[in-house]
């Protein structure tokens, strides 16, 4: 299945600020856990990734460090901020009512639990 | 085989990095993701070879990631917003002609307008008066052409120009009157910001193009300085060449002079468009200089005012003085945050910046005492109010801009509403400079 390019774009933030939710990370990982969750159906175009989480950063909802580990390469980490918090759940309250109008309109129950869920 | 790896990826960075609007961080982050890609693509079995070219791929092409990039980091190259390189070409010999056209028509007007003003029975101010509206409607004119606005959008342009000439021809100005001098002064600002509109395509709710706004005119400010130190050194010699000969050298500066000043206008917009690569990095380090000069001289002052209690003293001229300081400092900290990489920590250029802020706040709100003192002893007059109203305009502005300033740096707030701050209230002064324009005239009786 191919999602469409709109939707796509329409849900990386909320997902990158999800992720990000669950405690910071860097770049690679970020996509490697959108590809876990979405089973790889959601296909992004890496490089894209970036773009989306220096607008993030520059909104204020997440805050960048450059870290060297022990071994390794310098990289550069991203943390959600109380601002981003706060942008997520004004997407989760939008995201939970169009999923709810389309499991109504669909008269479906599998849309439910992801509506109920997250309410 | 890992050393091929290596100049494999080092071969893709160089390409990367000659991209204008994705800077070495990114490059350097964008290159941490596609080793780790590789890393991940060879474990489960892919030669390093294969995994290379999926990784790069992955990434994605390279010109639509530049074309994210530079809509996020509008900043890095807003010269250009990707336009195609060879369209770009073809329009640079019919845009020098447009230019041309617009700054010959503004030099002509000036003449026609000099002309006009040396008719008997015409006041002495009336060029003065009228200079924002012999010049601004072409640069206007020009951004209108350039950006291809709609003719509804020509016309909605248009009206302030109209309103603003019929309003002061028609006002019966006094003999001296101090409205007179204060209309001359904030006409051409408020026309400024009439210029805003056609320069942002229209779209005036945009705060990155307001931002854009600013650069432009922080840019067209030291291309214009730029081209009139050249004319100075041009009617410098022509004037000692030709004084032998006995030509009449005060006649040449007479026509020269002003219309070399009003095409010049147009010139320095055209240069800020077209050439920006030349001067986006001069630009930038300007207010890295005298950023922090002037926060000294600022902080000196304020500290030396409070302790000497000179700032009840402040006459007239003085006032006059700090007043032209304070928006000199409110441009270039504008300028400064208008040129800043939004997506950098904190610095120490935000905390001398800060400290200047600081520094014309204290000094702002000294005039301003001041100035309450001598309006309580000797009333309102068209100067007093129009300098009262600028001091508040700038002190909000100033005030809101050292708190915000804080809270970025002690890392509670974000540069973006800092950005968001002086994007928000650059309409605050244009309806200022409006104001004092139309109704400040009339409310003093035309003195």
């Amino acid at each position: 299945m191919q999602i469409d390019k709109d939707l796509v774009a329409a849900s990386a933030t909320p997902l990158v600020l999800a992720i990000l939710d669950d405690g910071e990370s860097y770049g690679y990982a970020i996509l490697k856990r959108v590809r876990e969750l979405s089973d790889g159906e959601l296909e992004w175009t890496d490089g894209m990734l970036y773009p989306l989480l220096h607008r993030l950063h520059r909104l204020g909802y997440v805050t960048t460090e450059w870290r060297t580990p022990p071994q390794g390469r310098r990289r550069k980490y991203y943390a959600i901020t109380r601002d981003g918090q706060t942008a997520l759940a004004e997407h989760q309250r939008q995201w939970v009512t169009v999923a709810r109008a389309l499991g109504d309109v669909w008269g479906r129950s599998d849309l439910l639990p992801f509506a109920l869920g997250r309410a | 085989m890992l050393e091929e790896m290596e100049s494999e990826i080092a071969e893709w960075r160089s390409f990367v990095e000659q991209d204008p609007a994705v800077d070495h961080r990114d490059v350097e982050e964008l290159e941490d993701h596609l080793r780790a890609q590789i890393a991940d693509l060879t474990s489960s079995g892919l030669a390093p070879d294969e995994a290379f070219i999926v990784a790069v791929r992955r990434i994605g092409k390279l010109d639509e990631l530049s074309r994210e990039f530079a809509h996020e980091h509008g900043g890095r190259l807003w010269r250009q917003l990707v336009a195609s390189p060879d369209g770009e070409q073809r329009e640079s010999a019919s845009r020098w002609v447009e230019t041309f056209v617009f700054a010959f028509a503004a030099a002509i007007s000036v003449q026609i307008a000099r002309l006009v003003a040396g008719l008997p029975g015409q006041e002495s101010l009336w060029l003065l008066r009228n200079a924002g509206l012999l010049v601004l409607p072409f640069l206007a004119g020009y951004f209108l052409r350039r950006r291809g606005l709609s003719s509804r959008q020509v016309l909605l342009t248009a009206i302030p120009f109209v309103v603003s000439a019929v309003v002061i021809n028609l006002y019966p100005f006094g003999e001296g009157a101090a409205t007179e001098l204060l209309v001359a002064a904030h006409l051409p600002v408020a026309l400024w910001f009439v210029v805003a509109y056609p320069y942002m395509g229209g779209v005036v709710r945009s705060h990155e193009r307001r931002m854009d706004f600013v650069r432009f005119t922080g840019e067209w400010f030291i291309y214009y300085v730029l081209i009139a130190l050249g004319g100075g050194v041009l009617m410098a010699l022509t004037v000692l060449i030709l004084e032998p000969t006995g030509a009449s050298v005060d006649r040449i500066a007479e026509w020269v002079l002003p219309s070399g000043a009003a095409g010049a206008v147009v010139v320095a917009a055209w240069l800020v468009e077209a050439k920006q690569r030349v001067v986006e990095n001069m630009a930038p380090v300007l207010t890295m200089l005298f950023t922090p000069l002037f926060a000294v001289m600022l902080a000196a002052a304020a500290v030396v005012y409070i302790l000497t209690g000179l700032g009840a003293a402040f006459d007239r001229e003085l006032l006059g003085i700090f007043d032209a300081l304070l928006v000199v400092v409110l441009g270039l900290v504008l300028y400064g945050i208008s040129a800043r990489d939004p997506s950098t920590r904190a610095g120490w250029a935000d905390r001398i910046q800060l400290v200047a802020v600081v520094g014309a706040l204290v000094l702002d709100v000294l005039v301003l005492g001041a100035m309450v003192t001598r309006i309580g002893d000797l009333g309102f007059t068209p100067n007093r109010t129009a300098a009262l109203g600028l001091n508040v305009l700038l002190l909000g502005s100033l005030a809101g801009t050292a708190w915000l300033s804080t809270q970025f740096i002690t890392g509670r707030g974000s540069f973006h509403r800092l950005e968001r701050w002086q994007t928000g209230y650059l309409p605050v002064f244009a309806v200022w400079a409006a104001a004092v324009v139309i109704i400040l005239p009339p409310l003093f009786a035309f003195t």
